[in-house]
Parts: structure tokens; C-alpha cells; sequence
């Protein structure tokens, strides 16, 4: 059992799904909302992910994170690091490539509230502020864990962009999926299938809890 | 405890709502109105007449081109001036058409989170408190899928007036219960007018709500206010044949003033009508349109025929007989014209009568009752 590439898919995935659920709580509810020029395209574009081969995503990611892409070499003005096989380079790419599995749930769930709610809640006083958090919030709240879970497991089962972007460097890019392709090119189908196991373990607990919490909280709007 | 909204007798006119809203499009609106405190104000039209739009623009959830709305003494919004208060500095109650009643909440909850005006400590005890005044009393742990229709009103009412507003909008608010409770909650919102002196408009296309509820009736139409009265003045004098024709009224005419033996009369086909008041200021030959509400037709007892001594006698036959349970409505037509006269009658007179349909029936038009119409284009 190979623990390191599993906490490295364990700190990936967490990571993935703390940066990207804002970011989806923020794009679900604009494009949930907003009426503006381009919002199709937008909407393309966030979905692009889910239709893209991942070796195809995994390149453009690739050649975008190179030094001489523009920007491979903001990133590397930035920090002085470059982003192919190192663990922000599949950080980043794990958050492009999970970034519909973070957006659409929300979108749906922000789509289902009735427009009147907000504005009930405006004229009983509350602030835009206070409106998302007490109104919207909650009642998005099963588009949030839904995309907490799929976010999740998808960079969990992450492996062709991965592959692309990070190679396979011990205790940095190499994740349990490639850990498990690794161990099946060294003919070892008894580690494969251990950590197999353990990824499949891992996926249906956190879909298991996550739907759980979700499950419970399901409003008719009367 | 809370007090009742705008309860403190304040000066006339203080706690006033004044609303001028002008713009061309996209939504063109042209309206001018005001609402006293204590006063239930109307707003009919039919569908996409502005009416929800005018309620946005009053709770600021709509920004017009052009207008003025103040509100007990406080201006909400002065495009001239560049004033418009957000929806929270209002404090305007809006009971909306579905009531938007927060799902996750409680009914408690959903009156509790009005009252950011008191301390968080009271907040609880005061919301069960307006509950009770809604007559919710045990229902304030329940969530709005738990509630009936006409509950779900009620906590919507709670709501509204938990946060203490200057107005109070209601849009809709009976469009989505059945007959019964509708009824019920229309009583309700009757006996609530008494303890609430702060302006109320209520926007219905129902014309029997509105004036079962309403202390004036502001017609409206494409946006423009066309006309705004008593129920009774408005339905006997309609400012324009088109504020007739929305408040479906029938029996909209057109005639000639004429002098007939040295006095003004309505001329309408074969007859010279007399006319209560209106033809003096009109000179002869002039075209004009004239109303008549069917309550100032009075049928003549076919069984004592008259001489021609009564007011305005006028024969037809009868074109149409509708009976609608105790009242029947009768269409006449008349040989000089299409025009029809609309008027209803009690079933059993109808029977007594002998009315059928192709029988030639006379008919009083009661002078005082004709009203002229201005001048405007029939459409």
C-alpha cells in the first residue's frame, strides 16, 4: 500500500475542494442570476472539462504551464517555481478540471430558488450579504455538498491530466490512480488491488456521508 | 411588544404615500397616485397593465426611469434629485402573490428575521406574538410546506407587518387559495384595515375583491393610471370609455346632442333621451359617448304597458337571455344599430315577465344615471 501517493490524492482532492467551492458558490449563482452577453459561452466553457479527453485537457494544461507560455511564466514571475510536475501544477489542474463538477450542482440549486425569496428578504430588512448567507445559503446548501462530492471523488479518480501535468514523482504528482497504474505495469496485481480497494473505499464513504448530509435537507418550495 | 404599525394619530397627510412614476419602456408606466394611512387603495387592470410593476418600483425592487415616491414623510426614491433607498431603508411590508415564504425557516423564523429592527432577545416572543395576531397560535414551529395555503398567507401578513412599514403591498395575495378561504382571508384583511392606519395597496385584477376591499379604486392600463374613486363614483362615472370597458362595463353608447323643443337632449337612434346633467355645457350636433350602469335600466311589466309617459322609455327585443342562477342577464338589440344594452334582472321577475329570447321588451334609462363620456378615441 502505497501512503504516500494516497495522501497526496487525499491533500489533492481536499485542497481542490476548498478553493474550488467558492469559487462555484460565486460562478453557480452568476450564471444562475445574471443576464449578460456571452453567459452561453460562459457556460461552454465551465462545462468544456466534462467533454474534453483528459490527455487532450491535460496537454493544453501542459503546454500553458510550460515557461515559455504566458502563462507558465507569470506563474514562474510570480513565485519563482514553475508548474509541470510540481504539486500546484496539479493542484491547478485538477481545479480546471473539476471546475463543472463544482459549478453546475450549485448553478441548479441557485437556479431552483425563486427570484421573490431574495427580494422578500430585502424588504424585510436583510442586506445582500445577509440575504446569501441566511436565504440562499441553506437552501443551496445539497448543490454545495453535491458538488463537494463530486469534486471529490473526481480528483480522487483523476489520472490522464494528472499523468500530463505531474508525471508520477514520489511524494509530490503521484496520486493513488497512478500509484495503482504503476503497480499493474510491474505486473504487482495484489498492491494494485489493495490500493483499488482503498480508493474505491474512500470514494463510497465520502459520496455515502456527503449524500447522507444532503439527503436530509430537501425544501419544497411552497 | 410590538405596536401596531403607524398607530400614533400623526398629522393629516403625514404618513402619506405619493407615488408619480414615469418612463417610456421597456415597460412604459405613467402613473400618478396617492394612498392616505389607514386607506386601502386598489390597483385593477387587466394582465400586463403595470400594476406589479408599480409595487416593485413603491418597494424598490424595481428602478424606474423617471418618478417620485414618498412615504410618510420620508422620500424613497427622487430620480430628479438622484435619491433611491435600497429595498431595506424602506420599510415597506410586501405580502407577495405566492407569499415567498423562506422554506428552511420556520413560520417563526420567517417573521423572526423582520424584526432586525428590535433587540435578537425579543425577537422570538415578538414573532410568536404576530403569529398570534394571524391567529397561527401553535403553528409557529412548522415549516411553510406544513402550512395551508391560506396559512402560508397569514405568516407572508406576519411578516409583512412584523417589520413595522410605512405601507403595506399586497400583490395578489388571494390569487392562490381556493373560494373558501379566499373569502375568509378577504374578511380577515377587512377586520385587520381597522387596527392598521398606514397606506395599503392591494393589487388584484379581481374587480369583486376590489371593491369588497378597497376605500378607491385606481384603474390602470399600459402602465398609465387612467382613473382613481370611490368604487361607486368610479363604476357611475367612469372618467373615459376605456375606464368603463376595464371595469367590464357594458352599455357604452354613442349619441348626438339635439334640441327638442328649446331643451338639450340625447339623441340615440329613434329616441330623444333627457339627460340629469352634462348636455347643457355640449352644443347641438355634437357627437358624444354616454354610459349607462345597468342598474338605471328598469324593465316595464309587460302586463301594464306603458304610454309612453315613463323616462326615457326605449323598446328592443331581446337578443341574448342568460340565466345565472338568481339573476338573469338580458342583451337588447335595437333595429336603428349594433349596439347592444346590457342589464340584469331577478330570475323570477324574468319568469314572471315572460322574457325569452326575439320577445320585444321597453326598458326605462333612468336620466340621472346616463353619464357622458369625454371626448376620447373609442378603441
Amino acid at each position: 500500500m502505497d501512503w504516500t501517493a494516497l495522501s497526496v490524492s487525499l491533500r489533492l482532492a481536499l485542497m481542490t475542494c476548498l478553493l474550488l467551492i467558492p469559487v462555484g458558490l460565486w460562478l453557480g449563482r452568476t450564471l444562475a442570476r445574471a443576464r449578460f452577453r456571452g453567459k452561453s459561452l460562459c457556460e461552454a466553457l465551465v462545462a468544456l472539462p466534462l467533454v474534453m479527453p483528459p490527455t487532450v485537457l491535460g496537454f493544453y494544461l501542459m503546454m500553458s504551464f510550460g515557461r515559455d507560455a504566458p502563462f507558465g511564466a507569470f506563474w514562474h514571475s510570480l513565485t519563482g517555481e514553475g508548474l509541470n510536475f510540481t504539486f500546484s501544477g496539479i493542484l491547478l489542474a485538477s481545479l480546471v478540471a473539476s471546475l463543472p463538477f463544482a459549478v453546475q450542482p450549485i448553478q441548479r440549486a441557485f437556479e431552483a430558488i425563486p427570484a421573490n425569496l431574495s427580494e422578500a428578504a430585502w424588504c424585510s430588512g436583510l442586506s445582500p450579504w445577509q440575504t446569501f448567507l441566511r436565504i440562499e445559503l441553506p437552501l443551496v446548501w445539497p448543490g454545495v455538498i453535491s458538488a463537494l462530492a463530486l469534486t471529490f471523488a473526481h480528483t480522487l479518480g483523476e489520472f490522464g491530466v494528472i499523468l500530463m501535468v505531474g508525471g508520477a514523482i514520489d511524494g509530490e504528482t503521484r496520486t493513488l490512480s497512478i500509484a495503482i497504474y504503476d503497480r499493474v505495469q510491474a505486473f504487482d496485481e495484489t498492491g494494485a488491488g489493495i490500493m483499488s480497494a482503498m480508493l474505491l473505499l474512500v470514494s463510497f464513504l465520502t459520496i455515502g456521508v456527503v449524500y447522507g448530509l444532503a439527503g436530509r435537507r430537501r425544501w419544497r418550495y411552497a | 411588544m410590538p405596536d401596531w404599525p403607524g398607530r400614533s394619530p400623526a398629522s393629516p397627510g403625514a404618513g402619506r404615500l405619493t407615488v408619480s412614476l414615469h418612463q417610456p419602456g421597456p415597460i412604459p408606466l405613467a402613473a400618478d397616485f396617492c394612498c392616505e394611512p389607514g386607506e386601502l387603495l386598489a390597483l385593477v387592470g387587466p394582465s400586463g397593465s403595470g400594476k406589479t410593476t408599480l409595487l416593485r418600483a413603491i418597494a424598490g425592487l424595481y428602478r424606474p426611469a423617471e418618478g417620485r415616491i414618498d412615504c410618510g414623510g420620508e422620500t424613497w426614491l427622487d430620480t430628479a434629485h438622484g435619491v433611491v433607498r435600497r429595498p431595506q431603508a424602506r420599510r415597506v411590508g410586501v405580502v407577495f402573490q405566492d407569499y415567498a415564504l423562506f422554506p428552511h425557516l420556520s413560520a417563526r423564523d420567517n417573521v423572526k428575521l423582520a424584526l432586525g429592527h428590535l433587540e435578537p432577545g425579543g425577537r422570538s416572543a415578538c414573532a410568536d406574538d404576530w403569529l398570534g395576531r394571524m391567529r397561527l397560535e401553535g403553528l409557529s414551529d412548522r415549516y411553510p410546506s406544513q402550512l395551508s395555503g391560506g396559512q402560508r398567507q397569514r405568516v407572508a401578513l406576519a411578516r409583512a407587518l412584523a417589520r413595522e412599514p410605512r405601507a403595506l403591498l399586497l400583490d395578489e395575495p388571494f390569487s392562490a387559495v381556493d373560494q373558501v378561504t379566499r373569502r375568509r382571508l378577504q374578511r380577515e384583511l377587512a377586520l385587520l384595515r381597522e387596527q392598521i392606519h398606514i397606506p395599503i395597496l392591494l393589487v388584484t385584477h379581481d374587480l369583486d375583491e376590489a371593491v369588497a376591499l378597497a376605500d378607491r379604486i385606481c384603474v390602470l392600463h399600459g402602465g398609465r393610471t387612467l382613473q382613481a374613486d370611490v368604487p361607486e363614483r368610479l363604476f357611475r362615472h367612469p372618467a373615459s370609455a376605456e375606464v368603463a370597458r376595464l371595469l367590464d362595463r357594458h352599455n357604452i353608447f354613442e349619441g348626438r346632442v339635439v334640441k327638442v323643443e328649446g331643451e338639450r337632449r340625447l339623441q340615440w337612434g329613434p329616441w330623444f333621451l333627457q339627460v340629469a346633467h352634462g348636455l347643457e355645457s355640449l352644443s347641438p350636433r355634437q357627437r358624444v359617448a354616454w354610459y349607462l350602469p345597468d342598474s338605471d335600466v328598469v324593465l316595464h311589466r309587460r302586463d301594464r304597458p306603458s304610454r309612453g309617459e315613463r323616462e326615457n322609455p326605449v323598446t328592443g327585443r331581446i337578443g341574448e337571455l342568460v340565466v345565472l342562477g338568481g339573476m338573469t342577464s338580458l342583451t337588447l338589440v335595437f333595429d336603428h344599430g349594433p349596439e347592444t344594452l346590457r342589464f340584469d334582472i331577478a330570475t323570477h321577475a324574468a319568469r314572471r315577465n315572460g322574457l325569452a329570447r326575439g320577445e320585444w321588451v321597453q326598458v326605462s334609462l333612468l336620466a340621472a344615471g346616463i353619464h357622458l363620456l369625454p371626448q376620447t378615441q373609442r378603441d
